[in-house]
């Protein structure tokens, strides 16, 4: 294993540039460094101004994605020792299709708007009282959602998704599954007020399905797997509707069911 | 009330956040994008493989009203299928049919969840019988044309 490391860290100052540029550093390869690791020697050794966002160090949070070597990956969760002897060089940029704060930083504003849209939390149409006690989910119903329960919102997903870059409105895989999550939850009766925003153009049918996302995230999630099994359900749901206009339910009961 | 004119006193204090950076460098997306990455590259062929699934479509409904029309139709399409364009033509389309079908039987387990007692089932199970069928199609339609 290489002692040295070279990273070429993608640099961007609103104040001073028009465009990224990219500034090499040199740092050591630790055994169980990870690529955080290496920035944050860098901040804290050799160079102040650098810019980025983190936080657990443990995958968790989510905060630390980057592009690595042109892969979004969680620098927390990269091993510097993968890279030593493979050209001994390391290029670590923004995510990819997020507008660039400053260095390593993105703006996520349009991701947390997008987010909020599909409701990701439980809706109940009527609370009950609390003397009514929990809501109980037998193992089978909490294997429904579990997976898609796991995104963290690190947005690795939208960096290795291609129509996130060409089309700026579609929502995206993460805020996708996540809506999912809710929708496959036996508490939840919010699934037919989200799928006026899920079954859109900008919603699951903008998907592609390069499945990209699911590859790329940290957690499996599968994002993919969430959007195409809503496609199937939307396009059963049209179809009911077509045939049975009048008996059609549009949903509004949800998938809650009371277990106690 | 206290609290209230605490709150408000507090909320007054705290600088306004601008919610639009004027100075944000958005990236922009080559039209080469996917060139860019193999895995993006597979889902460019995949998708224009769709085109060649059409074309095999249009040929097969050509082959049929040729096989209506008489012998003598039908041998003169089987006639033009033989010039090294057709030939270059339906050997690309051969392989991206292929291509076609074996990218999408991969990816039904991703849309198509079955549980089984409760269990999730492997996705090859799900991916499994699609190749079954596949197989046993083409085996009858080979059986036709050739017995």
């Amino acid at each position: 294993m290489a002692e040295k490391i070279t990273l070429e860290i993608a640099r961007y100052s609103p104040e001073q540039d028009t465009a990224p540029h990219f500034q090499s550093y040199e740092v050591p390869v630790h055994r169980d460094w990870v690529v955080l690791d290496a920035l944050n020697h860098i901040k804290d050794n050799v160079d102040g101004s650098l810019t980025y966002r983190w936080s657990c160090r443990m995958g968790i949070c989510g905060s630390c994605g980057m592009m690595v070597n042109g892969e979004p990956r969680l620098t927390c969760a990269t091993f510097l020792s993968t890279y030593a002897n493979h050209g001994n060089k390391v290029r670590v940029e923004p995510l990819r299709y997020f507008p660039i704060v400053r260095d390593l930083v993105t703006e996520l504003s349009d991701f947390m708007a997008k987010l909020k849209k599909v409701k990701p939390w439980l809706v109940r149409h009527q609370e009950r009282p609390l003397s009514e006690g929990e809501f109980l989910q037998t193992p089978e119903q909490l294997d429904e959602y579990k997976q898609f329960s796991m995104c963290i919102n690190c947005t690795l997903c939208y960096a290795a998704c291609p129509v996130v870059g060409l089309d700026p409105v579609f929502v995206g895989p993460a805020a996708l599954a996540l809506a999912q999550r809710y929708n496959k939850d036996s508490r939840d009766q919010g699934a037919a007020e989200r799928r006026a925003f899920l079954a859109h153009p900008e919603g699951i049918w903008g998907c592609t399905f390069v499945g990209e996302c699911t590859r790329v995230c940290p957690k499996h999630v599968d994002p993919a797997g969430a959007i195409q099994q809503y496609k199937l359900k939307a396009a059963f749901e049209w179809m009911k509707s077509f045939l049975m206009p009048r008996g059609h339910s549009n949903g509004h009961a949800g998938t809650e069911t009371s277990h106690r | 009330m206290a609290t209230q004119e605490l709150r408000q006193a507090t909320a007054n204090s705290i600088p306004s956040y601008t919610e639009f950076h004027p100075r944000w460098y958005r990236p922009h997306v080559s039209v080469y994008w996917w060139l860019g990455q193999r895995q993006y590259l597979k889902f460019i062929l995949r998708e224009l493989s769709s085109v060649f699934v059409a074309a095999s479509v249009v040929l097969l409904i050509l082959e049929l009203r040729a096989l209506k029309q008489g012998p003598e139709a039908f041998a003169l399409l089987q006639h033009r299928l033989q010039s090294p364009l057709a030939l270059a033509l339906t050997t690309i389309s051969f392989f991206f049919v292929v291509f076609h079908s074996i990218t999408w039987f991969n990816l039904t387990p991703a849309a198509m969840v079955v549980r089984l007692r409760g269990k999730r089932m492997p996705d090859f199970l799900i991916a499994a019988p699609n190749y079954a069928i596949w197989l046993v199609v083409s085996a009858l339609v080979a059986w036709l044309i050739l017995r």
